[in-house]
Formats: C-alpha cells, structure tokens, sequence
C-alpha cells in the first residue's frame, strides 16, 4: 500500500456531461497545428515553412535560447502554413496531414541500459522534452539542469477530467519504459506517481515511488503533490509531466516513433456526445466536439474549464490539454431578483453558502455558464482562497505581493512552489472575480527574468 | 424585465464617451450593475465562475443587520416609552417612534456616504464598490438615537474620506469606517454625546415633568462608569450595582433581550446572535474573530471578577459581554475582512486581544465607556502587524523543514 496522504482544501465542481465509456477514436483531422504559445517559456525558431513535406517527428521549431528543445510535428503530410500574430509571433505551425502515417524512425533505446546522454537525446530529438515543465516557474526546462526528481500526477481530479485508467488502457508498458528512463535522468533517480487512493492503474509499474492522494480538486494537481511530498529547496528543481507523456516518450524509446497520443475528455454540458476520445496532439477542435453546430452561443474549450483555453471552431487542441469541454456562453444580463444576486440561486454552483448548492445532493451535476456572475471588485473578502488551496502557503498574500511587484515577498511566500493550475480554484471562489491565474504567471515570469 | 433592460440600453449612450450625461456614467453604470448582472463572460483562466459576487456578499450582512435594526428600532419606541410612564404602548405604537427617529437616520448616513463614494468614483473613473452598503447601515445602529442629524452627517464625511478614500476606498482602508464614525462623534462632540441622546427626548420629558423617576438616560455602561473610583460601600455605587441584580434594570436578561436603553443597534445580543448566526453559516463572517473575540471578553471579565477590586469588576464576565456594544462589535465590526486579520491564525489572536482590550479599556478608563470601539480600532491597526508575524513564523517554519529534509537525504 502506498503512503496516503488526505487533502482536505478544494472543491469539486460537479459540472454536467461527464466524460464516460470505453475509449473511441475520434475521426482523422483535416489539418493539425503545433501552437508555440502552449510551450511557456519556449521562444520559437521555425525549421520548416510552408509546403515542406514532414513525416510525424519532424522538427516543426526549436527554442532560441536551448536550441536543443525541438517541437516535433505529430503527423506526417505537408506544412500548410506558420501563422504568425502581432509584431510576428508565431502562433501556430499547421501540418496537412498526407494520411500516410509514417513517422522518423529515432531506433529504440533501452531505458535501463542505455547512457544517460543518450536517454537525454532522444528526449530532446523526439519533441518529448517540450511536454516537460519544471518547478520553479513551471515553464519548459533548461535541458541543462539536472532535476532533483521527476513528479507525475495520476490522478486526475479536475472537473470533467477523463478516465486515467480509460488514458492509460494498454499504455503501461511505454509508462514504465519512459519513468524507467525519466529516473534516470534525475540526479534522485525517483520518478513519483500521485495516484487516486484506491486506484491501482500504476499498482503494476517497476520503480516508481507511488503516494496515493485523497481529496477533492486541485488533489490531482502536481504542484500538490510534489507540496506534499518533498517540497522544493531554494535552488532545487523537478520536472513534472502528464503520464500520457511519460507513455509516448516510452514509445519513441520502445519503437523509435513518435506517435503523441492524447486520450482526451470530451464533455460538457453542451457535449452532444460526452466520452473519451483517441486523437493526437494538436487536432482541429471540431473532430472532439461530437458534431455539436458551431454557435456563438456555446464555448469551444481546448482543456477543462478550469485552465482550459477558449478557441473557437477553427481552433486546435492545445499540446497540454487533456479534454475539450463544451459551455454554455453567459452573455444574457440576469436580472437581479430571476438570476441576479437577489435570487435564490437554486443554479449556481458556489463554495460558499450565501447559494442554495448545500441544500443539493451531491449527486446533482451543473449546468454553468461561462457569466462572470458579477464584477471586479477590489479584494474584500479573506480566508476564501485558502479554503481550496491545499498549499502550507499564504494564496492571498502572494497574490498581492505579485500585484504589489513585491518581489522579495513573492519569493517569502512561496511563488517557486506554485503554477498558476494551483490558483484556478481559487480564481474560480474569487468573490472579488480577480483573475488570479494570469496575475500568478506574472509573477512567476518576474521573478524568473530578474532571479533567473 | 426586458422591458427595463431595453429602457437602460436606450439610456446607455447619453452616459457613454462623448454623450451629454458622461460625467454621471458611475451613477448609471452602478445602477445598471445593481438591477441586471451584466453579460460579461469570462475570458482567459476559468471558464465557470463561483456565483458569489461582492453585491450578495454585502446584502447578506445586511440581512444579517436586520434583527439588529427590527428590535432596535422597537426599543426606541419602548425606552421613549418606559421613560415617560407608558409601559403598556403596542407594539405599533413603538415602532412608530422608533421609526420615526431611525429612519432619518438611515437617509442621512446613506445619503452623505453614497454620495460621497459616488464623487470618489467619477474623479477615478472607478467602478463603485459595494462597501459602503454596509458601513452606511452600520453607522445608524451604533447612534444613540437623538444624536442630531448633522452630528452624524458629518461623521459619515469624515469617515468615509479620512477612514476609507484616502486610502484608496473600498479594499484599502486600515480602520473600519463605521468605528471611524463613531469615534469622530465621541472625540469632536464629547458634550452632546455623553449628555441625554440615548432615550428619545428624555431631557424633555424630564423638563415637562413627565419622565419616570430614576431615567436618567444614561447607559449601563455610563452607569457604571460613574462607579469608577468610588469605594464599593459608597451608597451610589450601590444603587448603581443594584440596577445590575437580577431583578434590576440592566439585569442579564434584560440585556441579553436588550430591552435596555443604548445604541440603537447594539442593546439586544439575542437579535445580534441571530445576525451572527447568518454570518457564520453563510461564511461571510468569520466565526474565528467572533469566538476568539467571545473567548477574549469573558477571559478578561472573569479575571476582573476573579480580583473584584471595585464594583466595576465585580460584575460577572458573562454580564459584561452582554452590555454595551460589545456583541454589536464583535459579529459585525471585528470581523469586517478588509481591516481585520487576513490570516487565519491572526484571525484568533486578534479577535482574542480585541475582547480582551474591549472589557480592559471599558473597565480601567471611564472616559471610553465604549471600550469595544477604541479595542477594535486599535485592533484594526495592529492587524497587519498579527498578519506580518504569522506569516513571518509560517515561512520560518518551511524553509526549516526543507533544510531538514534536505539535509536527511
């Protein structure tokens, strides 16, 4: 039996159209895009332009500043076009797929015997190293640092989060494989699961060190566990990632492809056909949405709702999203007696209990929309965030240290331990509605430029 | 409703940039924001946000004021009428001068307050926020009742600029406002506030000869201010302490009921039990400032009542905290989140010395009857100060714990 460890901080948002079922694979999409902006921290060097052919593995771009960090493309076909934003940022690379499936051919690796070095490159040639984020600053790691041990989170606790065992179904052997290879690269040598208390999906896998979790959301959330397990020391970093991602660099390592798989989610209370889904990394949208008619009046999310990014019916799936969640828009003012803050609120969903949600059962799922439900306010209310922050931190401290440009503080109150995931609850109860995520990612990219 | 909002959106225009009313777009913006919540959706981060807004925040600790104000507007009437020998007035007849007084009241703190926030809000080009909602209920309930109007007009003004605006309004003030008005009213205007205010025209009464013996209209705490420095034996403080007896006037029950005369919100700890019930339940309040604030009261009461140096000290500490407005102060002035402690452990430790303070200053210095005002201000000042050495201990506390574990490995 693993180490237990309860967490009583957080909230589970019961939202309607929960992802259920066996896994089906979604159709073929017509047009795939790697998006650098998903890569935090990666500043893009594009290596292809349009109407290069590429076979899945190939370098689509690098980072400028470790040219070593390539993003690969997931498909073989042609470059269809590199979209670039305002003052030319590339937003995405897209690859038309030529439906052949072929791929580079890395050659296989054997975790347990092969050098170090060798582990390392391939990690980086593939395009898996990009899927890696580090702690501090949770951004794409300096291939040049040694972590201190790798966190994985297994246990998926976010609202209409999919499966793990439907994610992992026939995948434990290219998991084991690159843990088996992630340790190794560590100078700890551990690779640490969080798993859902009970589940034994990762009962199976060699050398990893399991902590079972129990507790609502954000339990799931690898900033969490890694918390609770062995915080970070001043100078020490660990990598964590997905354990889909962990599964597809086990793959590169076992066959020599790069194949990057998502199982995803698909849900919401809009979902026509909530279930889970095979496709891979960066898919138009609209082959996750179960045909729903495109209507300004439903939200097209490529992650949850809760660090998920809006897109729209011409939009990809983002490299670290794991659902596609579909939402009612809330753009219909509310009357303040029907659906305002006078009334009884039999549909909101609220942490709090000025709502009548306590009186619900907790089977009830909810229907919510994406209205603000009020507007920004200066910060009134305390102790509200640290009802769903399960960290030995102080939430609303930080985040006006970060307002304040307080770097000194940020640092005092813990900012190298956190994402800005750990705040979604907390942005989430904000009575004050402040955007408490991209106010964290402003801090953490501060003290990055100015401590490194 | 569509018909309103489709008479706001016609209205819209002349509010906006370049319209003819542009100055008075935070008055039409605050008024749109009140009637509908607007269809603003959420944009990056989450995508489904909490229902609570700032709005049902504020109106649930109004609710919560309510069987504050209900009984205290009551108890006007019934002190005015107990004063002049009319005990058996109804019900209605109660109410009536009890409304008849409170109302005004409401009306001038709103008034002056709102338009204040108002003004502040068009010169940032802010948003109003919905603070002053309660500090401008707050201010009428902790009045004596025949305090003049523009005594508590200018009260509000100071409070609200010098407590609230020029610290950057609502959010950023140090010291409640509500307190901040009260204690203008008791430092500037000492005479009118320790004379005949706390039972509705009791001075005129006396004068026309109508005024039941023994109504002073002074309040329990004055009474026993009066006892300060006096030896137990002498034959007034005794007559003061008798008032206290269970058959008195200030007797437990009486004051707990609060059917007693005082500030207008603060005589009944039962309808002040009923607000903080909703507090807690709600979550809106923190049941950590008012217990530990509770825990504070009593502790300092029964050590006074442990040492019964004077007649003061001899009142049982559960009799202290139901005089006065020690209740009032504790559910609705204490736990005021924006100048109390932010952490959770300072939430203890300040409540705790706010009671504390509260029974010390009423009982050692008779010049502040009110003692729970000048506790909690003094609180709220020390506040950051809790905060920054909670804080300061918590991360103490991790960086050793990571040392350790860094060293064991």
């Amino acid at each position: 039996m693993p180490h237990t460890i309860r967490i009583r901080k957080g909230v589970d948002i019961r939202l309607a159209g929960a992802p259920s079922g066996a896994v089906r694979d979604a159709a073929p999409a017509d047009v795939y895009a790697v998006q650098p902006p998903d890569f935090h921290g990666l500043v893009p060097r594009v290596m292809v332009k349009p109407g290069d052919r590429v076979t899945a593995g190939t370098t689509l771009f690098t980072d400028k500043t470790f040219e070593r960090i390539a993003v690969t493309s997931p498909v073989s076909g042609t470059v269809r076009d590199v979209v670039r934003g305002e003052k030319r940022r590339v937003l995405s690379v897209e690859v038309t797929p030529d439906g052949a499936g072929t791929s580079h051919d890395f050659g296989a690796l054997d975790p347990a015997t092969a050098d170090r070095g060798a582990l390392l490159d391939r990690l980086l040639d593939s395009g898996c190293f990009a899927f890696i984020r580090t702690r501090p600053f949770d951004v794409v790691p300096d291939p040049t640092v040694v972590p201190r041990d790798i966190f994985i989170s297994g246990y998926f606790s976010a609202p209409l989060a999919p499966s793990v065992a439907e994610v992992m179904a026939g995948r434990m052997d290219d998991f084991a494989a690159g843990a088996a290879a992630l340790g190794r690269l560590s100078s700890s040598g551990r690779v640490h699961v969080g798993v859902r208390t009970g589940d034994s999906t990762f009962d199976a896998v060699p050398g990893i060190e399991r902590t079972s979790f129990d507790g609502p959301h954000p339990a799931g959330n690898v900033g969490v566990q890694l918390h609770h397990v062995a915080p970070l020391a001043p100078g020490e970093t660990v990598w964590t990632l997905h354990p889909e991602d962990v599964a597809n660099y086990g793959r590169v390592l076992r066959t020599g492809h790069y194949v990057p798989t998502r199982v995803i989610g698909a849900g919401g209370s809009e979902h026509p056909a909530p279930g889970h889904l095979r496709t891979l990394v960066g898919a138009r949208i609209t082959t996750l949405t179960g045909g729903a008619a495109p209507s300004p009046d439903v939200r097209i999310i490529s992650g949850d709702v809760l660090t998920g990014t809006r897109v729209g019916t011409d939009g990809y799936l983002g490299a670290f999203a794991h659902a596609v969640t579909l939402l009612p828009e809330g753009k219909a003012p509310k009357f303040l007696l029907t659906s305002g803050w006078l009334g009884a609120g039999f549909d909101k969903f609220s942490v709090s209990r000025a709502f009548p949600t306590w009186l619900m059962p907790s089977t009830k799922t909810w229907k919510l929309d994406t209205n603000t439900n009020g507007e920004e306010r200066a910060l009134v209310v305390t102790g509200q965030y640290e009802q769903v922050f399960p960290f030995d931190l102080f939430p609303q401290q930080l985040v006006k240290s970060i307002i304040a440009h307080d770097l000194d503080g940020m640092e005092r109150l813990g900012i190298l331990e956190v994402a800005p995931e750990d705040f979604a609850l907390c942005e989430y109860v904000c009575t004050s509605k402040l955007a408490v995520q991209s106010i964290v990612r402003k801090g953490l990219d501060t003290v990055k430029q100015e401590i490194g | 409703m569509k018909a309103l909002h489709n008479l706001l959106d016609g209205l819209r225009p002349s509010f906006q940039e370049g319209g003819k009313l542009r100055r008075f777009w935070v008055v039409f913006d605050a008024l749109e924001t009140f009637a509908f919540t607007p269809g603003h959706v959420t944009h990056d981060g989450v995508h489904v946000r909490d229902g609570i807004d700032l709005k049902r925040t504020m109106f649930l600790v109004i609710v919560a004021l309510l069987p504050a104000l209900v009984f205290g507007t009551w108890n006007q009437g019934y002190q005015y009428h107990l004063s002049i020998g009319e005990a058996d007035a109804t019900l209605w007849e109660n109410f009536a001068v009890g409304l008849w007084k409170v109302i005004p009241l409401i009306v001038v703190s709103y008034g002056v307050g709102l338009g204040i926030e108002f003004f502040f809000a068009g010169l940032r080009g802010h948003a109003i926020n919905e603070g002053f909602l309660v500090s401008g209920m707050l201010i009428p309930l902790v009045m004596p009742v025949d305090v003049p109007l523009w005594m508590v007009a200018i009260a509000v003004a100071f409070a609200v600029v010098i407590a609230k605006e020029v610290f950057g309004g609502t959010g950023m003030n140090i010291i409640n406002i509500a307190l901040t008005a009260r204690a203008f009213l008791f430092f500037a205007y000492p005479k009118q506030l320790s004379g005949e205010i706390w039972i509705h025209d009791i001075a005129a009464s006396k004068a026309a000869g109508v005024a039941v013996d023994g109504y002073t209209g002074a309040t329990a705490l004055g009474h026993l201010a009066n006892t300060v420095g006096k030896p137990m034996t002498d034959p007034e403080v005794t007559g003061i302490m008798s008032m206290f007896t269970d058959t008195g006037m200030f007797s437990f029950m009486n004051a707990f009921i609060g059917t007693i005369p005082g500030s207008i919100g603060e005589t009944s700890a039962l309808a002040i039990l009923i607000g903080a019930a909703i507090l807690i339940f709600t979550g809106i309040g923190s049941w950590k400032i008012m217990l530990s604030f509770l825990a504070g009261g009593l502790a300092m009461g029964a050590i006074f009542n442990g040492l019964a140096l004077n007649a003061y000290m001899t009142l049982p500490p559960l009799h202290h905290i139901v005089l006065g407005g020690f209740m009032f102060g504790m559910v609705f002035m204490a736990t005021d989140p924006v100048t109390a402690s932010a952490t959770e452990t300072g939430k203890w430790i300040y409540g705790f010395f706010g009671g504390l303070f509260s029974i010390l200053i009423r009982v050692f210095n008779p010049a502040y009857p009110e003692g729970v005002m000048m506790a909690i201000l003094f609180m709220n000042v020390l506040a950051p100060l809790i905060d920054y050495y909670v804080i300061q201990a918590s991360v103490n506390r991790r960086t050793k714990r990571v040392a350790a574990r860094v060293s064991a490995a």
